[in-house]
């Protein structure tokens, strides 16, 4: 069971974005930061754990040509193995910061001269993979940045060009050791998945299918990918192989969010949340999935959500129009 | 982020305004016989409907508005519906022109928001459509346009990706955001609560291509289904029952976009300087934007292509009054909180600007800036009214 904490107060409302909420963890310190997109601003935010909000912050889109200002698409904190960025991505390109928002290290702009007139440039998808950053654009583009342990020098060092469509959401876990295990996830508008090998070159691995609905999120978590869908649906596959394994008719409208920590965090445009528990059957070692629970945020189409801590036992919310980061925790 | 968002926007939102107007006409309508020279007949009423539609689905128009683009920003777009209002016979005073606007934004954000899934926003247009032809059924010229129009909507739309309609869901959704202005008419069917946000249903029909939730499925290796559980969702979803048509002449299913006022449900509107939110939306319209003139040539080009008809001769202006009295619409001027004031972009148009060149040229030499506006008498001359606006 799961109960309504403070929310803490934003300056501008949360845009009808996916994936628009990113919080970094720092249980050390005692503090959680936040991060969401309000248009062509983001706010960044960090709190105590009873959610009082300690500082805050507010970043914008570089400026470029174009008629109206740029539009940030999304906002990320990609921990590295020795150091913290946090990833703007806008119309424009792609901003790299210091973890506190305070100094940008990285500008990289968008070509979008090969954009066709029909499609507007836009960067989109932020993940760290071992010391690498990817980051996915309009065109299926997925561009890695080699990250040096400090400093700003940042090279572009690769372009997997596997996909068509828009890049929707990249999610990567810590490499397991082994030479073929998956760590990387890219996902389009078209529902494609391929799945990635980092380092020096990116090796493709496997490719999963879409099957005409985009997928909005996707998470990865030893071996296992979950998937969120336009049309409601969660998957779950091998990350290996490619296979299904779970399919959950879990929401009645797109899912703009998920969370794997280790249990699932679905959330939707249908206003609720769900938390899945995964498990591996001990006879044949496949997924198995069971519903934990389920909550309402009444009027609010959900745009963002993250648990709030390692165990799982809190998550937070962001809604379309709702100017407040909506917290829960558990009893 | 979706370059195919304006004809959308433009078509819908000029859909609900022509809904406002032809209830607004129909209630101040005062039978033919009747009428002093300076009220509604339910000629001037068609008269108006017609010349408005014609305007709207004129084909240099809608070939300019059809070309892929970014959306305009609010304060341009305010001006393209400024100039339709008053393509006719019609007056609007700033107040009645705000409220106009304020209820069309109000009613598309809520059709979007309630689409149950992005590419609906499609048969929402075609909602308008139709009863945009329903309100010029004797004239047959128009309603060529109006299906010419049809086609180059459907044979653009018909075929982009669930991926591509996500895109302009989301472009919509942030063109409306911040905007909680509270609609009596909305109030009342309780599709909006008393803060200005809109009542999102969990329950009824899933969209087409959703699936009820509450089923999970596991698959073993070879992608054979081995076990099936179910899990309480907490919403109350039914099945969909069908597809809406992109035909001509079908059935949308959806009836969001159809017309929702009438005699008995007149149109209303309460001011209300909801919260803290607008801060963000004030701080966008003080900001100068340089870009702003680049953004006026688009404009220019647009509005270009409307074919204004001038009146001809010595006719009056009728003014159309969207409050229930003049006081009342001069009170609302008034009272009207600054931070849901539109800014609109200064025109001053010539005698002459049928040609795109010449409106460019003229667009080029002014800057946007806000003049008091002076008080406007009845009768103006239609030219004198669009730099007042």
């Amino acid at each position: 069971m799961f109960r309504r904490e403070r929310s803490i107060p934003l300056r501008g409302s949360a845009a009808a974005l996916c994936n628009n909420l990113s919080v970094l963890q720092l249980p050390a310190r005692n503090l959680t930061h936040f991060g969401v997109v309000h248009g062509p601003s983001a706010q960044l935010l960090s709190a105590a754990p009873e959610g009082v909000p300690l500082a805050q912050r507010q970043l914008h889109a570089k400026e470029g040509a174009g008629v109206s200002p740029p539009l940030i698409t999304q906002i990320h904190w990609c921990v590295l193995p020795f150091r913290v960025l946090l990833v703007l991505t806008s119309h424009r390109g792609i901003q790299m910061y210091e973890s506190d928002g305070s100094v940008m290290v990285y500008w990289h702009a968008l070509d979008a001269g090969d954009a066709s007139l029909v499609q507007a440039a836009f960067a989109r998808g932020i993940a760290a993979s071992g010391h690498y950053v990817c980051v996915g654009t309009w065109s299926g583009q997925v561009l890695v940045f080699d990250i040096p342990t400090k400093g700003p020098n940042i090279v572009l060092s690769e372009e997997l060009a596997r996909h068509q469509t828009p890049i929707s959401d990249i999610a990567t876990e810590p490499a397991q050791g082994q030479d073929c295990v998956a760590d990387t996830v890219t996902a389009d508008d078209s529902g494609l998945l391929c799945v990635w090998r980092s380092g020096p070159k990116f090796k493709l691995l496997t490719q999963i299918p879409g099957f005409g609905v985009p997928c909005s999120s996707v998470q990865l978590w030893q071996g296992t990918i979950a998937a969120g869908y336009g049309n409601g649906q969660v998957r779950l596959y091998e990350a290996s192989t490619g296979t299904v394994h779970v399919q959950i008719d879990a929401h009645a409208r797109a899912i703009c969010a998920l969370d794997l920590a280790p249990e699932l965090l679905s959330a939707a445009e249908d206003t609720f949340v769900h938390i899945w528990k995964l498990s591996r059957s001990p006879e044949d070692g496949y997924i198995e999935v069971e519903h934990c629970h389920g909550e309402c945020v009444p009027d609010t189409q959900l745009c963002g959500a993250r648990f709030c801590d390692p165990s799982g036992s809190s998550f937070a919310v962001t809604g379309y129009d709702v100017a407040e980061i909506l917290r829960f925790s558990s009893i | 982020m979706s370059m195919r968002t304006l004809p959308l926007l433009f078509l819908n939102l000029g859909g609900e305004m022509l809904y406002i107007l032809d209830q607004r006409l129909r209630a101040q309508n005062i039978p033919g016989d009747k009428a002093r020279k300076d009220e509604w007949t339910e000629v001037d009423r068609k008269r108006v409907m017609n010349d408005i539609i014609s305007t709207m689905f004129n084909q240099k128009f809608m070939d300019e508005l059809f070309k892929p683009q970014e959306l305009y920003s609010k304060k341009a777009l305010r001006t393209v519906y400024d100039r339709l209002a008053h393509a006719s016979i019609m007056r609007l005073n700033q107040a009645s022109m705000d409220k106009l606007y304020d209820l069309m934004t109000m009613a598309f954000k809520y059709q979007v928001l309630l689409c149950p899934r992005p590419k609906d926003v499609l048969l929402v247009t075609l909602n308008h459509l139709d009863a945009i032809k329903g309100l010029i059924q004797d004239s047959p010229t128009i309603l060529h346009q109006v299906d010419k129009t049809f086609r180059q909507l459907t044979d653009i739309y018909g075929g982009l990706s669930a991926g591509e309609f996500q895109l302009i869901r989301q472009t919509l959704l942030i063109f409306f955001q911040d905007l909680h202005i509270r609609v009596s008419i909305f109030l009342k069917d309780k599709v909006q609560n008393s803060s200005g946000r809109f009542v999102l249903p969990v329950s009824g029909p899933v969209p087409w291509g959703t699936e009820v939730p509450g089923l999970i499925r596991t698959f073993n290796n070879k992608g054979k289904e081995v076990k099936r559980t179910e899990f309480k969702h907490g919403g109350s979803y039914v099945a969909a029952p069908k597809e809406g048509s992109l035909e001509l002449y079908g059935d949308r299913v959806l009836k969001l976009g159809t017309n929702m006022y009438s005699v008995n449900r007149p149109v209303e509107t309460h001011m209300s300087a909801a919260s803290k939110n607008l801060a963000s939306q004030t701080q966008e319209s003080i900001v100068p934007n340089p870009l702003a003139k680049e953004e006026l040539n688009l404009l220019a080009r647009l509005i270009g292509g409307m074919e204004i008809q001038k009146p001809s001769g010595p006719e009056p202006g009728f003014r159309l009054n969207l409050f229930t009295t003049d006081e009342e619409e001069e009170q609302a001027a008034l009272t009207r909180p600054e931070e849901l004031s539109y800014k609109v972009i200064n025109i001053q148009a010539t005698q002459d600007q049928q040609t795109n060149q010449e409106l460019v040229r003229i667009m080029g030499e002014f800057e946007i800036t806000d003049q008091s506006r002076q008080s406007s008498s009845k009768g103006d001359d239609w030219l004198a009214m669009m730099d007042e606006l």
